[in-house]
């Protein structure tokens, strides 16, 4: 293992704000402990107001820890300003120089560097192939689209070749379509490029798309940090779960536990789940939790725990089912249609068992 | 109509008589003529020129700086600051005049050009904050944080960045302070002692009757050069809005 791009330590972030005369102070960030690999596509994804892009702007060097340690490439960097720090930033607005051309926008930098001309009329001209904007350097930036401009922020910052490259929901402005596009080519340059990507969003399905690895954030504090498939699949807790996707959570309480499988009465019914390590105690209260799509549903009889179709979407490729148990608690269920399946369609108002295997369910300490 | 009284005198500037009454007796140079042979109207536009282009060169770099403090920083008390900084602004001319002639020889200024230029500096200046203030607030403040970002120091990112989109608010409020200094007559009149700028010279002129037409032809070329210039302000004024618009 390479020594990490970003270190993190023990960062806490306090701002205090004037309410009238009573002086109020948030944890913008808390105690933090955060090391981000090297080359890598790191997220930090969390709701707004979970202090994701203060933590940035803390590597950045725009803000200042309270308490603790930023570490770039292993040096401390409390006594260096922006200026100094080996990372570029792509503004959430891009920040283009109004009063210069793309080119010299990208140049920037480098001309602060002191970079011999020659040299540097090379590197723009790469950059900017790289963001497939080769032949608009004479532009100015306010006859750019949103989505060439957020290339231009991308190429200005690139081409400097920072150790590690900021990202403040750059993608935040464009529509649907021109975002889905700019994630995989974002992903791309990164594969292409090598440099650590730090990236700011609160969007979970572009951080499940292009990240590497995600620190899912809130209240300033990390919830879990995982990459795609763990944070999907074994959500550390209810919010991880909640955020990422779409979970159900169902109440119960602990009836029994041997090797690995947990047996949990949900109202007055019996259902396996793998107890995923957890500790548990008969009688204990405990939340289960299961992604729609892992659910089965039958005719009633089998197994399971029993309940009402109370409502059906039809939405394309998935039926979306809303089943009443009767605990008393509603859950979502995805059924995929095709296959033939289509027929297997339960209407409004019928019995329904609903069944899932074991280790698709997880508990969660509350 | 606003414009009758300056289009007559520009007719009278030409007129071939002594006193300003039709019918206009017929088309003469004479005036013109005598306004450049007069040395001491010469020094005065000179004096003037130098109190003008000097204090609002000062104006607009102190008002730059004020306006960069006040816009970008959270300064305590900046609302404070803001009043007291445009109290010149509300204060009549002849009573900061006086104040102003006191202070100087308290404090050992002489009365002179420079003196005047200084006062002229204190009345110019809010409005110079408050041009560029406006520009500055129309743009986002992160436009430094991205030229820091990319290397920029702090005087770097405003060297190359905020000065260069304020350019145009910068000349507008030279322009504006110039005109201000340049026509300033109560102020000026206490505080110049024998370096008499344009104005002050122009009414110590009036009291001989002989003299008032070259006074007039003066004054024609004074309003013509002043219009342009305000005219050319607020062209790039406007230019600046549409292209600030666009971005």
């Amino acid at each position: 293992m390479t020594e990490p791009a970003v270190e993190i330590c023990n960062v806490t972030k306090l701002y205090s704000s004037k309410r009238g005369k009573r002086t109020e102070e948030v944890h913008a960030v808390r105690e933090m402990n955060l090391s981000i690999p090297c080359g890598k596509f790191f997220t930090l994804l969390g709701p707004s107001g979970c202090g994701k892009t203060t933590t940035l702007r803390l590597i950045a060097g725009f803000e200042t820890p309270t308490t603790g340690e930023v570490f770039i490439q292993g040096k401390v960097m409390s006594k260096v300003p922006p200026n100094h720090r080996p990372v570029n930033t792509v503004f959430q607005n891009y920040a283009l120089f109004p009063h210069m051309n793309v080119a010299r926008n990208v140049a920037f930098g480098l001309e602060i560097k002191r970079v011999p001309k020659a040299e540097r009329e090379r590197l723009v001209h790469e950059a900017l192939e790289l963001v497939k904007l080769a032949d608009m350097g004479d532009r100015k930036p306010s006859q750019l689209s949103g989505g060439q401009q957020q290339r231009v922020a991308l190429a200005r910052a690139l081409v400097n070749r920072p150790s590690v490259l900021l990202l403040d929901e750059p993608l935040g402005a464009l529509d649907l379509k021109l975002r889905k596009a700019m994630q995989i080519e974002l992903k791309h340059i990164q594969e292409q490029v090598g440099i650590t990507f730090v990236y700011v969003t609160h969007d979970q399905e572009e951080a499940l798309t292009m990240s590497d690895l995600i620190a899912v954030m809130k209240d300033g504090v990390i919830q879990q940090l995982g990459d795609p498939v763990t944070l999907y699949k074994t959500p550390a807790n209810k919010f991880v779960a909640d955020f990422i996707g779409e979970s159900n959570f169902i109440k119960g309480t602990v009836d029994s536990e041997s090797g690995g499988l947990a047996r949990i009465l949900v109202g007055r019914e019996c259902v396996e789940v793998g107890s995923g390590g957890v500790s548990l105690k008969a009688g204990e209260a405990i939340t289960l939790t299961i992604r729609p799509e892992k659910i089965n549903l039958s005719r009633i009889g089998a197994g399971g725990p029993s309940g009402t179709v109370e409502d059906r979407v039809y939405i394309g490729t998935d039926t979306r089912y809303l089943v009443l148990l009767l605990s008393g608690e509603t859950i979502i269920v995805r059924v995929q249609n095709g296959c033939g399946s289509e027929e297997g369609e339960f209407a409004k108002g019928e019995r329904v068992t609903v069944r899932w295997s074991p280790a698709d369910a997880r508990l969660l300490k509350d | 109509m606003l414009y009758l009284p300056i289009i007559l005198l520009i007719i009278f500037s030409f007129n071939n008589s002594t006193t300003l009454v039709f019918p206009l007796k017929g088309f003469t140079l004479q005036w013109y003529g005598q306004l450049f042979a007069n040395r001491e109207l010469l020094n005065a536009v000179g004096n003037s020129l130098i109190v003008g282009v000097g204090s609002s060169l000062a104006a607009t770099i102190l008002g730059t700086m004020g306006a960069i403090a006040m816009v970008r920083f959270r300064l305590p008390g900046r609302s404070v600051f803001l009043g007291v900084a445009a109290l010149p602004l509300v204060i009549p001319y002849v009573i900061l005049g006086v104040s102003l002639l006191v202070l100087f020889n308290e404090v050992g200024i002489k009365l002179s050009a420079f003196a005047a230029g200084l006062a002229h500096v204190i009345i110019s200046m809010p409005y110079a904050l408050l041009i560029v203030a406006s520009r500055l607030v129309g743009f986002p403040d992160n436009l430094e944080e991205a030229a820091m970002d990319l290397g920029a120091s702090y005087w770097g990112a405003l060297l190359r960045v905020t000065i260069p989109i304020c350019s145009p608010a910068l000349l507008a409020a030279f322009l504006i302070c110039f005109t201000m200094s340049f026509d300033e007559y109560a102020i000026a009149s206490f505080l110049v002692g024998t370096d008499a700028t344009l104005p002050v010279y122009l009414y110590s002129q009036l009291r001989f009757p002989t003299r008032l037409p070259m006074v007039v032809s003066l004054a024609a070329i004074l309003m013509t050069i002043t219009m342009a210039v305000m005219l050319f302000s607020e062209w790039l004024r406007r230019a600046d809005h549409t292209s600030a618009r666009k971005a």
